[in-house]
């Protein structure tokens, strides 16, 4: 195994929970003392420094999310004296105000260090030329990728978005080996490239993507490690945590998040205490070291949960399993939390339906009923209505297994169902809220 | 030759709406397509509206070409006297020849009516029908 830091990648779960809590105390230590805002979120939530004692007295400062930074626009939340800060970040924000991120160099240095790390655990190195495929600009995941691909010493192309087909030329003529982009984006490469004649396979040294910042399942996964024959990692982050940040291994089993870094915990999104270990909930992250932008139990909405368990790799830190969805598409059935992302990953391991489909809540007596509509595949079609109603009880058996929710599966039209460009809007909950 | 009496039915999957039944039969009517006769099968949400038209290849094509799902499958059409006892002696051979029907359907029209019947192996039933000496339709006889 090559790590990039062999001895903090590779140390005992007790000694990453050491530096996690000295990193911890010494945060919050120093945000008493210099941020105005956070000392009066800790003295309302009575919470002092000295309190702090183990990982677990954690739970008692209080957490923050999207809200906090979006009102304290644009830096009043930074801790970092202005000269210190070298770079800022905009996130747009699909509504409202923008949030601002700022980097003071260690901030930099500690994103492209994790980065680097991640790089290495999946085989890339010096001698690769990675092609960096997201966005540069406001936009953290470009010049984040870039800087964290500099970090481990091989070559970066900054294509950022567009010019497919210029891109496609470039990964040919410069010996591209890997690409940083979205999943999406890479799909579409891939129809570009055949339409130019290109394979590849056969026509270019590509061995790995970094793909991330959307939502993907591991049917496009496999789609996409089939036609282009390389290794597809799915990449973690988000802009108010730095922006891309930890990939999986070359175990492709879990996101490896580094813990002298990083502290996640899994909540439960109703109540906000802890799960118990390996279970789903709610993530919440602190960054141990930032310095311009503190983020200290940043509730991100994003539903995972994290096995300690060592990995085949023999890294040591947390993993994140796949994200099960977000907060706020979550839907409760019966008192059961219930994911339109779950409901797509299960459509995706059945061959006889598509991907399109809706989800239909409604109140039947005092119950709720949640009915899935989903296109029938036209190869799946038969004369034989058995052999169809075989196909709904399929996709309903198997949805059950996995939602533990009863679900009715209706199915539709290919074509008949709506499409989306950008969010999609799956949900139609016609249950009359109290 | 079992090949010949062998009718070509198109089969189409429509979602359980009101208005379903409609646009297709608008599309058939546009393309000119006759309709001898249809059934509809209807399971929970969805349903397959089957149908003897008189250019099967063509409707077929068409409906395709519009992005339908349409299918062809293979019936056998029995002639039947238009009077009491039609039906039985219909069924009466087909339960002599052991032959198991998936779902049939019928038309009285000008020429007489007509038994149409899905079954599992359609060669090996035209044969046994045809060996008992009863009298199949061709699709040009339609």
């Amino acid at each position: 195994m090559e790590c990039w830091n062999h001895k903090i990648e590779t140390m005992g779960r007790e000694d990453i929970e050491r530096m996690q809590l000295s990193s911890l105390k010494e945060l919050v230590s120093r945000l008493y003392d210099s941020s105005p805002h956070y000392h009066s979120r800790m003295r309302e939530a009575g919470v002092l420094p000295g309190d702090i004692r183990s990982l677990q007295d954690i739970v008692r400062l209080p957490s923050m999310n999207k809200l906090d930074l979006r009102d304290n626009y644009p830096d009043k939340l930074f801790t970092a004296p202005p000269e210190d800060v070298i770079r800022y970040h905009v996130s747009s924000g699909t509504t409202g105000k923008p949030t601002v991120v700022g980097y003071t160099r260690n901030d930099i240095e500690n994103w492209s260090e994790s980065l680097a790390r991640s790089f290495a655990s999946f085989g890339l190195g010096r001698k690769d030329v990675i092609q960096v495929s997201n966005g540069y600009g406001l936009f953290s995941g470009g010049l984040g990728m870039h800087y964290g691909v500099e970090k481990l010493g091989a070559a970066v192309v900054p294509a950022s978005t567009g010019g497919t087909k210029k891109q496609i030329d470039l990964i040919k003529d410069l010996n591209v080996t890997a690409i940083a982009c979205t999943p999406s984006y890479l799909v579409h490469m891939i129809e570009v490239a055949e339409g130019m004649g290109l394979d590849f396979r056969n026509d270019t040294r590509m061995r790995a993507a970094i793909l991330g910042a959307e939502p993907w399942s591991e049917n496009m996964r496999r789609h996409i490690e089939d036609r282009m024959g390389i290794k597809a990692q799915n990449c973690y982050g988000a802009s108010e945590l730095s922006g891309p940040l930890f990939t999986e291994c070359q175990e492709q089993d879990g996101i490896h998040i580094w813990g002298d870094l990083c502290l996640v915990e899994v909540v439960d999104p109703e109540t906000g205490e802890h799960v118990g270990d390996g279970e789903r909930g709610e993530l919440v992250f602190t960054m141990l070291k930032r310095e311009a932008l503190p983020i200290i139990r940043y509730r991100i909405g994003d539903l995972s949960g994290i096995t300690w368990e060592k990995c085949n790799c023999g890294r040591t830190h947390p993993r994140l399993q796949r994200l099960t969805g977000r907060v706020d598409d979550m839907i409760i059935i019966r008192g059961i939390n219930v994911f339109p992302s779950q409901v797509e990953h299960v459509l995706g391991e059945i061959d006889e339906v598509t991907q399109q489909y809706m989800i239909v809540v409604e109140s039947r007596g005092v119950m709720d009923n949640m009915a899935v509509q989903v296109e029938l595949d036209p190869k799946a079609f038969t004369d034989d209505i058995l052999a169809l109603r075989g196909i709904s009880s399929k996709v309903a058996k198997a949805l059950q297994e996995v939602l533990n929710v009863k679900v009715d599966v209706q199915l539709m039209e290919p074509g008949s169902l709506p499409r989306f460009e950008g969010k999609s809007k799956r949900v139609i909950d016609k249950r009359v809220m109290m | 030759m079992p090949q010949r009496h062998v009718i070509k039915q198109i089969s189409v999957f429509v979602n359980n709406e009101p208005g379903r039944l409609a646009k297709i039969a608008r599309m058939l009517s546009e393309e000119g397509i006759d309709i001898c006769a249809f059934n509809i099968a209807e399971a929970s949400g969805f349903g397959v509206f089957r149908a003897i038209v008189r250019e099967p290849d063509k409707a077929y094509a068409k409906l395709k070409e519009r992005g339908i799902i349409v299918k062809e499958t293979e019936v056998i059409a029995i002639p039947m006297q238009d009077r009491p006892g039609g039906l039985f002696e219909a069924a009466a051979v087909l339960g002599e020849a052991g032959i198991n029907i998936e779902y049939g359907y019928a038309y009285s029209g000008k020429g007489g009516a007509t038994f149409f019947i899905r079954v599992d192996d359609t060669e090996a039933a035209i044969k046994t029908l045809l060996d008992r000496g009863v009298k199949l339709m061709h699709e040009g006889d339609l």
